[in-house]
């Protein structure tokens, strides 16, 4: 009954893993900035994970996620053959794409991953695609193979200066900006990370998406819990999002929200690593 | 009918109802008149021949009567839990009047039980009467919650396959994430849905429609009907400055998290659990009262109900409300919020609250609440619940962008037939009416598989 994992690479050996899902329905359906729901187990959560490619060909469609936490970590004992209970999607609304030139994609993070798809996408319409991904490090670096075979350019900036330039990506993109006539920045990553994009761009007044990754239950409108403040007013980011105008966004407040759960998430992860081998699946 | 003692039972999930034994059953159905022109059947929106079950039952024949009701009925068990009986069956059965109407609800309860506790093969198995499923006729129902769940079992019973499509891991819709335990045990939902399985009801979780697949995709997989009973599930916050405080919930995502996900059981089940020493739940319907109940047993020390009108006013059931005080619920009325506060964290941390009084009728009829001037309070709370109702649910409807809707947003149906503009597409529930009662929008998935069954017999001639 459940979702076969066809293939797995180790990204980075025990932080980041991608799987590639067998969900034929899925994959014939999803379109960029699309999630998934996941549920591994029959005591798990259900948790959102965006959707960094597919293959309606093969069936497939491929997810990328960071070791945070307790569902994370249990997924990532997950190996080639096992199934995954529950894979509910493609959700939320596919992002806006339309060919209007030059746009620049920014990933941080396993963001880089989720903003894949969305390069690709226009790339695939026709739009000069650059993308911007920051690390740490090189070694936690993601998918610059994947992206430099559609992207114009790819730029590259590390925390330690080990590729690229030393700095952050919004260091690497208000160069960019400066000498460059950009019609749209798209930026996916840590909250913090968008929300300093979202300044950068409004300086120099380019419109900009960010993919928010709020808390979710259901992630088909029915909870609330992934609600955000856009423009004042409250969106459910499952239904009405997951993309945003990132201008509009009140970073602040998801940042919190994020922290709703620290305390149980902390608990959770010592119930799971006490249980560890007992209870696998 | 027995019950469980307040103070035992808020420190436990089991159901507060006992319910009959047979001598007590059989006592009941006897004081029945068995009234020549029956009127508690057209009380009944599934039009349960409550009449000819009671008589069965005043005789000890609790197969004949929970045949009988089965007939029109494929939630018996459901029903007989959470419907408004005293609007209902028993508001229509001729000893209202003396106060001491037939206590009809109790006793489909009963009769439900005690036939899936004796008979448990056959109540799954369907009996040799049941036809055989041509599949060839198939049809589909989108969402797995009472109205679509009615709609495959008459259908169903009759010969047609029925497949419905349910986004979340567990069907039941309502059933499943929205009403507690202690007032509708999982385990009568489950055998309900193993009884429609049984009649050859085929149901698929983890679909989307209008995600996964699409009206569309239905037609072209061969299906000849498509049913819509996705309900109303997007919930309605109030545009309260500090609503987005970490500790305020909506009633769909506290009683999802417990209900759905078992997060009481967390960490053994993974989903966290909202937690609340001092709790106000915001609404005075059903929900809310589930949400405070819900919460009681969880262990918070106090729970407020925070109401603008009266107790008087309020829609929850009375047996809800008077449930909900017996357990130590608190009532706050007169009193509508205005402001959660938080602190540094963006924790809840209190709730303000404007005094009200009751001015002349409005539209509705019920007194309008009107503010009293300076009449400011501020309750202390971690945990607030917002149960004020719920919207449609945008989904399926942005996919369907030809499917008419009112001007509330909810599916414009044919009356007759509960079929929407599209020729072959019914809808019915929640998302016809908003939010309304379990057994209306059973009677809606009723009327819609009616017509349906109509349509593909004549096709076959």
């Amino acid at each position: 009954m459940g979702f076969k994992i066809v293939k797995k690479r180790e990204l980075i050996p025990n932080r980041v893993s991608e799987l590639t899902i067998y969900a034929p329905d899925i994959a014939s359906k999803a379109r960029p900035g699309n999630f998934v729901i996941l549920r591994i187990f029959p005591k798990g959560e259900r948790i959102p994970l965006t959707i960094a490619d597919k293959s309606p060909a093969e069936g497939t469609i491929t997810i990328v996620y960071l070791v945070v936490g307790k569902t994370t970590a249990h997924l990532e004992t997950f190996q080639v053959g096992d199934e995954i209970l529950d894979v509910c999607g493609p959700l939320g609304k596919p992002t806006r794409i339309e060919k209007k030139g030059e746009v620049v994609c920014v990933g941080g993070g396993t963001g880089i991953a989720a903003m894949h798809h969305i390069a690709k996408g226009h790339a695939q319409v026709g739009n000069k695609v650059i993308s911007v991904i920051g690390a740490r490090s090189k070694d936690l670096l993601l998918f610059e193979e994947e992206l430099s075979k559609f992207s114009h350019k790819v730029l590259v900036a590390t925390d330690d200066g080990s590729k690229g330039k030393k700095g952050l990506v919004t260091q690497v993109l208000e160069d960019y900006l400066k000498s460059h006539e950009v019609k749209e920045v798209v930026a996916v990553g840590p909250v913090p990370m968008m929300k300093a994009v979202s300044e950068l761009t409004k300086k120099y007044s380019v419109p900009t998406t960010v993919s928010l990754n709020s808390i979710m239950v259901d992630g088909i409108g029915m909870c609330g819990a992934c609600r955000v403040s856009v423009g004042g007013r409250i969106r459910f980011a499952c239904v009405e999002g997951p993309e945003f105008d990132a201008h509009e966004v009140d970073f602040d407040e998801l940042m919190l929200r994020l922290r709703s759960y620290v305390k149980q998430e902390q608990i959770s992860y010592n119930h799971f690593c006490e249980c560890h081998g007992k209870e696998k699946n | 009918m027995p019950e469980q003692d307040p103070a035992k039972r808020v420190k436990n999930f089991n159901e507060v109802a006992l319910g009959y034994s047979l001598e007590q059953a059989i006592e009941e159905a006897k004081r029945c008149l068995q009234c020549k022109n029956p009127t508690c059947q057209q009380g009944c929106p599934v039009e349960v021949d409550c009449k000819q079950f009671i008589y069965f039952v005043a005789k000890g024949d609790i197969e004949s009567a929970y045949k009988t009701i089965q007939e029109t009925n494929s939630l018996p068990a459901v029903c007989g839990r959470v419907c408004p009986q005293e609007n209902q069956c028993e508001g229509h059965c001729k000893l209202k009047p003396t106060g001491q109407p037939i206590a009809i609800g109790r006793l489909e309860r009963f009769v439900a039980d005690s036939y899936y506790a004796k008979h448990p093969c056959d109540a799954l198995s369907g009996t040799s009467s049941c036809p055989v499923i041509d599949s060839n006729l198939k049809v589909a129902a989108i969402g797995s919650g009472p109205s679509s769940l009615t709609f495959a079992g008459y259908l169903a019973s009759r010969g047609i396959k029925v497949t419905i499509f349910e986004a979340l891991h567990e069907p039941g819709g309502v059933l499943t994430y929205g009403i507690p335990e202690f007032r509708l045990p999982k385990k009568i939902v489950h055998t309900e849905l193993e009884a429609l399985k049984a009649q050859g009801v085929e149901i698929k979780t983890n679909y989307v429609i209008g995600a996964t697949l699409d009206i569309n995709d239905l037609f072209a997989q061969g299906y000849k009907a498509i049913f819509i009973g996705v309900g109303a599930g997007l919930p309605k916050f109030l545009g309260l400055e500090g609503e987005n405080l970490i500790g305020v919930y909506s009633a769909n995502e506290y009683l999802t998290r417990v209900n759905l996900m078992r997060a009481y059981k967390f960490p053994e089940f993974d989903t966290p659990l909202p937690e609340g020493n001092n709790v106000v739940v915001i609404g005075g319907g059903n929900v809310a009262m589930d949400a405070a109940r819900t919460a009681l047993r969880l262990g918070a020390k106090n729970v407020y109900i925070v109401y603008r009108r009266t107790q008087k006013e309020m829609p929850a059931r009375l047996e809800e409300l008077h449930h909900a005080l017996e357990e130590g619920v608190q009532l706050k009325v007169l009193s509508s919020p205005v402001a959660f506060k938080g602190d540094e964290d963006g924790r809840l941390s209190s709730l303000v609250i404007q005094k009200m009084k009751l001015g002349e009728p409005d539209e509705s009829g019920r007194r309008r609440p009107i503010p009293i001037d300076g009449e400011i309070e501020e309750i202390k709370t971690d945990l607030a619940i917002i149960a004020v109702g719920t919207r449609s649910n945008p989904l399926l409807l942005q996919a369907t962008p030809n499917l008419k809707l009112n001007k509330w947003g909810y599916v414009e149906v044919n009356p007759e037939t509960g079929e929407t503009n599209i020729p072959n597409v019914f809808a019915g529930g929640d998302i016809v009416t908003g939010s309304a009662t379990v057994v209306l929008a059973m009677g809606a998935g009723r009327k819609a598989a009616k017509e349906v069954y109509k349509r593909l017999k004549e096709n076959i001639k």
